[in-house]
């Protein structure tokens, strides 16, 4: 054991000197190697990122939420809807929902304008008062501040206190989200004192119920359009998916294309290293040393790329916003121009990239190795 | 002592480039002895001493050494072998550039593991017998022919071999440079080690440490000549 160390020792410190030697072209390697590590890793982690993001978004939403639709648009829906939706068994706090999306020229962006579900006591609102998301309280730079100015559509200036401001733990939920009362809901916008709801929500008692409840709204509210959180839910995967499955699939290409690069660096075994084999074997170096030599080679250009693609990625994704993904990702990111992530990393995932990163590398690397290794070492006597 | 019996060597046997570079050799190298291959460029003098060396085996026949079977061992056997009792300076020196002189010198011994300083001291005990230690820590690209010879020959010795094999030792050095080398020759010589060279050049051929004379043409031997016969 103790000489077994000792030989790694010295395999490790051989494969370190020869890899110094190729500077350059180890260098070149191990930047590409690192690169498609970097950009594998930034899709991994900004799509676990934008999963956790959503499974925020779905645990605050209601199970069934009601929609009018008047010619096959999104409308107010009638405040009597609430009333009968009251009826329907199984369903409750059945809840009349105001929220609205609003385009902030001064900032380009837009925002989500909401009042805070009754049931929502934490986040009770008197006229006057509001609670924002932290991406907006960056921009309008709120907590120097104090309050918030909104220029309502129809050009009236609202000034609000802000009470306080949303935690960062899930940003697409709330970053962009302004909370106000009804009454300053209904005078940003316009609206009339009962001219309905933005939408209705609901709850239900028991789960295995949603399907019978969907059905008895259906035929009881002909013109409402009944979503449920497990709609919601398949939609947003169906986004995500689509999206990093475009990626991946760009992506699997620069990987074979890397594979490729590995092979060709591997199989254009030069002269010289060919050379250098039949000197190590000549000398007395088995077969397996000079193996062993070169996986040690390929798992430590292997452990640097990955250790620091990831590295890079974790910063690129979290750190600086995944500023060369983000366009593809996330479609909405122009509604965003300040949206940051909350730092997710799925393990499972990064151990596959591990797998197929490194393997298929040090695969590479071994085979014309191997060729070369196995055979006689008379070549260094030509 | 190492023993050929009808040995020959075909490469590329059964193709077209076929090539019979060594053809019925019977031969006994003495040890503690200093023989010499000579003959005509292709007269199989290189190929003879891989054979001898465990770098490559024979096509047909059998080497022996000490008594003892070697030319068809498995591979791992044989390289162990080759570790244990041959050593190589080889015509182009063949030291791996870009790796200092003690490095290279200690290359051979990296697979038995031993105690670096033990390892590292015996290098530069080596090095310091061939006169080369205050160039311990240059890179080998930057030696002159004679010192990159030293290195080779203080390769070859690291793991302390019974036998020294030179390829043409004497064809990249000028006549000074040469006469160190059989002087080298003549200090391994006295320490009891075994040395087998090839080469077609007289200064070492006719040298009066040289006890005897392999003659080769066209792969078989056409003569042998012992000299100081003891
Ligand atoms: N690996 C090989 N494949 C094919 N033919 C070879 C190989 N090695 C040597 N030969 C041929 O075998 C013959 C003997 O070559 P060898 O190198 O043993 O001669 P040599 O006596 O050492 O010549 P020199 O004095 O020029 O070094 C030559 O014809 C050579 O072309
Ligand atoms: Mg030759």
């Amino acid at each position: 054991m103790r000489h077994w160390l000792a030989r790694q020792r010295y395999l490790v410190d051989f494969t370190l000197a020869a890899l110094l030697r190729r500077k350059g072209r180890n260098l070149m390697l191990l930047f590409i190697y690192t690169l498609v590590i970097f950009i594998l890793a930034s899709v991994i982690f900004f799509g676990s990122a934008l999963r956790h993001e959503a499974k925020a978004v779905l645990k605050g939403a209601p199970e069934v939420t009601v929609q009018n639709l008047v010619m096959g648009r999104h409308a107010m829906a009638p405040p009597e809807w609430v009333e009968k939706l009251k009826k329907v068994r199984g369903a409750r706090r059945i809840e009349g929902r105001l929220w609205g999306y609003f385009y902030d020229k001064a900032n380009g962006a837009n925002y989500t304008v909401m009042v805070p579900s009754r049931y929502d006591r934490k986040n009770a609102l008197k006229d006057g008062e509001t609670i924002i998301g932290a991406g907006l309280a960056r921009v309008r730079d709120v907590r120097r501040i104090g309050h918030l100015f909104l220029l309502s559509p129809k050009g009236k200036l609202m000034k609000l206190k802000v009470k306080r401001i949303l935690p960062e733990t899930s940003e697409l939920v709330s970053a962009d989200l302004v909370l106000m009362s009804r009454g300053d809901f209904l005078r940003f916008f316009d609206l009339p004192e009962n001219g309905g709801y933005t939408d209705i929500a609901m709850q239900v008692r028991n789960r295995n119920e949603v399907a019978k409840i969907v059905e008895k709204i259906s035929k009881m509210l002909p013109t409402a359009r009944v979503i449920t959180r497990e709609d919601v839910l398949r939609t947003y995967e169906n986004v995500f998916s689509w999206r990093e499955g475009v990626v991946l699939a760009m992506l699997s290409a620069a990987l074979v294309a890397f594979a490729i690069f590995a092979f060709d660096k591997a199989s254009g075994l030069s002269a010289e290293e060919r050379r250098e084999i039949g000197i190590l074997k000549a000398v007395g170096w088995e077969t397996s040393d000079i193996l062993a030599m070169k996986l040690w080679e390929g798992g430590l250009v292997s452990l640097f790329a990955f250790i620091f693609g990831v590295a890079a990625a974790y910063a690129h994704v979290f750190l600086f916003d995944a500023g060369v993904l983000a366009p593809v990702l996330k479609g909405w990111s122009v509604l965003y121009p300040q949206f940051s992530l909350t730092p997710q990393v799925d393990r499972l995932q990064l151990a596959t990239l591990a797998f197929v990163t490194v393997i298929p590398f040090t695969a590479a690397t071994l085979v014309p190795i191997w060729k070369a290794a196995i055979t006689d070492p008379d070549v260094v006597m030509r | 002592m190492i023993e050929l019996k009808d040995v020959s060597k075909i490469y590329n046997e059964g193709r077209p480039n076929e090539v019979r570079a060594v053809t019925d050799v019977t031969l006994s190298i003495p040890a503690g002895r200093v023989t010499v291959f000579k003959g005509p460029s292709g007269s199989g003098k290189t190929t003879l001493l891989t054979l001898v060396g465990c770098l490559a085996r024979p096509t047909e026949g059998r080497i022996l050494l000490d008594g003892e079977l070697i030319s068809s061992l498995p591979e791992r056997f044989m390289t162990e072998v080759r570790r244990r009792t041959f050593g190589f300076v080889f015509q182009r020196f063949n030291l791996i550039r870009g790796l200092s002189v003690l490095e290279n010198v200690m290359i051979p011994a990296y697979p038995l593991g031993p105690d670096y300083r033990e390892l590292k001291s015996r290098a530069m005990d080596l090095l310091a017998r061939l006169k080369l230690d205050h160039k311990a820590k240059m890179k080998t690209e930057y030696l002159s022919g004679g010192e990159s010879q030293r290195v080779a020959i203080a390769r070859a010795l690291i793991n302390d071999p019974e036998w020294i094999i030179a390829d043409e030792p004497t064809a990249n050095l000028d006549s000074k440079l040469a006469l160190q080398f059989l002087d080298e020759v003549r200090q391994l010589k006295e320490t009891g080690k075994s040395i087998i060279i090839t080469s077609h050049d007289d200064r070492i051929v006719n040298a009066d440490v040289v006890d005897m004379v392999v003659e080769m043409e066209d792969g078989r031997i056409i003569g042998i000549e012992e000299r100081n016969a003891s």
